[in-house]
């Protein structure tokens, strides 16, 4: 039997009022483009917000008309899966600063006629969540059921629970950390620098001159890639396999993982903005709860109320089962409903993005106990 | 009375409780049903986390095996470890660490000094397989199994102090013979203890 592929379209809406960032700054006339699955039930109580990550966008589920891939985490949402939505209302927003329909870099600044460029201001993972607590007023969601989300979105679905605790029931952090390692800094600013160097940023003002810096981002996304794949992956996938069946003596794309990169990358480039790519390493590397706290990430966490799922992957090496047993550790000092799975997968970081039978099985109880 | 209601009599109303290795959540269950304790298990098994999950027992996966340094030093009222410590790589640091964790802690062991254990090995020459042991030897998950006599000597020298002991037989229940005679009548035996 094949699947029915459930065709979806976006909403957008302009919240209301001002947002102030952290940063200092202040945005007006934010836009937010969002899609939802299932249906809203009448007191509002089945509702699962799912927060993306670095790369991610809100196109998190189903299909669009003749598009023949799915959104980005179709396989975790839809009917009879591990976020059913036989039985809860889903909505994923594109986050500010996206490049996928939200106000973002690459939208107009209505003051100068211009794209926003370099000029678009520095996010956080607070601000992040503020304008998706407009958007639960909006959408008239007093509580979530849950909040959800892997890698940078668990970062959310972390900051949710202290920062709005009573407007959850529960979170589900996967494949987070509670802060960046000097090596995920470290990996983030070499992706930066690519992007910087590239002849065609302009300083950002690329979009005004008509003109993309391709393969600064290409790099930056190929350099991304490689920590979220495990060196078990890589192995299995791609092994030392050539394209062609000798070796050419030459710096062509020789090896298969090479081409993978490549195409890859390519990809990314042609649909991705560069300064929102920016952005994003910036709102990781910035992310530090417990900084406000001496350090003490317990105590950054003393206002949650919901409970936590924590999950992760045994393979990811960028962030580790053992950034994930931080938050865990804290929360379990805090006295927090708090429980956490280790799931045996072979993805390596991407694990978030697959339906491991494990991984599918706790999540699924945990949204329904 | 039964394993379970021993529990209970020895943990207070409202406690906060440990188990570590916990199975499918059964104890904390109850426990949580009747003493409305806060609970936490840690288990290794994935199914039976599920099933901790799905009646909202809070459990953390986790092998006892790797170390215990993640909870402080006496941050639950009571730790519970029951039939575990047989199947740890280091009983002696397990219980060190039980007793670090908890004011109070509850180890659960399977005597090997069981009559029938004991007569199993004697009669058949080959190791016991019995109610409370009923696996093959080489399939058990249980290697470093114990008397009722050794546990009490490693409490000693780890400087534990036994606080209370019940003794059952392989039904569960105390009886006559398992509190007059326990290294050899009873086939579970129970300790509150403290360090």
């Amino acid at each position: 039997m094949s699947e029915i592929k459930t065709v979806v379209t976006p909403n957008s809406v302009i919240l209301d009022g001002e947002l102030n960032l952290e940063c200092g700054k202040t945005l007006t006339d934010i836009n937010l483009i969002y899609e939802t699955y299932g249906k809203l039930n009448q007191d509002a109580s089945n509702a699962i917000l799912i927060c993306h990550a670095l790369s991610g966008n809100h196109h998190a589920a189903g299909y669009y008309q003749g598009e023949k891939r799915p959104g980005w985490w179709d396989s975790l949402i839809g009917p009879d899966k591990a976020i059913d939505t036989n039985k809860f209302y889903v909505v994923c927003p594109n986050n500010i600063g996206g490049c996928h329909g939200s106000l973002g870099p690459s939208s107009i600044n209505k003051e100068t006629g211009k794209h926003f460029g370099p000029d678009f201001p520095i996010i956080t993972v607070k601000d992040w969540v503020r304008s998706q607590s407009r958007l639960s007023d909006y959408l008239g969601i007093k509580k979530w059921h849950a909040v959800i989300g892997g890698s940078l979105g668990g970062m959310q679905a972390l900051e949710w629970s202290y920062l709005f605790p009573k407007k959850l029931k529960k979170a589900v952090i996967i494949a987070a950390a509670s802060k960046l390692s000097a090596q995920n800094i470290a990996f983030n600013e070499v992706a930066r620098q690519a992007i910087l160097n590239d002849p065609n940023f302009l300083g950002g003002r690329y979009l005004d001159s008509g003109v993309n810096p391709k393969q600064g981002l290409k790099l930056a996304r190929m350099v991304g890639h490689i920590t979220y794949l495990s060196d078990e992956a890589m192995r299995s996938k791609f092994g030392r396999e050539l394209k062609e069946d000798k070796l050419n003596f030459g710096f062509d794309a020789e090896f298969e993982i090479e081409s993978y990169l490549r195409y890859q990358g390519d990809i990314f480039s042609e649909n991705f903005d560069a300064n929102t790519y920016l952005l994003m390493t910036k709102i990781l590397d910035y992310f530090d709860p417990a900084s406000e706290y001496e350090g003490n990430l317990a105590k950054a966490l003393d206002a949650v109320v919901s409970q936590l799922l924590v999950i992760s992957f045994t393979t990811d090496w960028r962030f580790s089962p053992e950034r994930s047993r931080e938050i865990v550790d804290a929360l379990i000092e805090a006295k927090k409903d708090v429980s956490y799975l280790e799931i045996n997968s072979p993805h390596g970081h991407d694990s978030f993005l697959f339906a491991d039978e494990q991984y599918v099985r706790g999540l699924a109880s945990f949204l329904e106990n | 009375m039964d394993t379970t209601e021993v529990i209970k009599n020895w943990i207070n109303k409202k406690s906060e409780v440990l188990d570590l290795g916990c199975g499918n959540g059964e104890i904390l269950k109850i426990l949580r049903n009747d003493l409305d304790v806060t609970a936490l298990g840690v288990e290794i098994d994935n199914h039976k986390i599920n099933e901790c999950i799905k009646s909202g027992i809070n459990v953390i996966q986790q092998n006892i095996d790797e170390g215990l340094t993640n909870f402080g030093n006496k941050s639950f009222d009571v730790v519970i470890m029951s039939q575990t410590i047989q199947v740890l790589k280091d009983p002696k640091k397990a219980l060190l660490e039980v007793t670090r964790i908890g004011n109070e802690s509850i180890v659960t062991i399977p005597n090997f000094g069981f009559w029938m254990t004991r007569t199993n090995l004697l009669l058949s020459g080959k190791m016991p397989v019995t109610g409370t042991l009923p696996k093959k030897w080489y399939e058990t998950d249980n290697i470093h199994l114990c008397t009722i006599k050794d546990f009490e000597n490693l409490c000693e020298e780890c400087s534990i102090n036994i606080i209370e002991k019940r003794f059952f037989n392989d039904r569960g229940h105390e009886s006559f013979l398992t509190n007059s005679v326990p290294n050899f009548f009873a086939a579970l035996a129970m300790y509150k203890i403290s360090k």
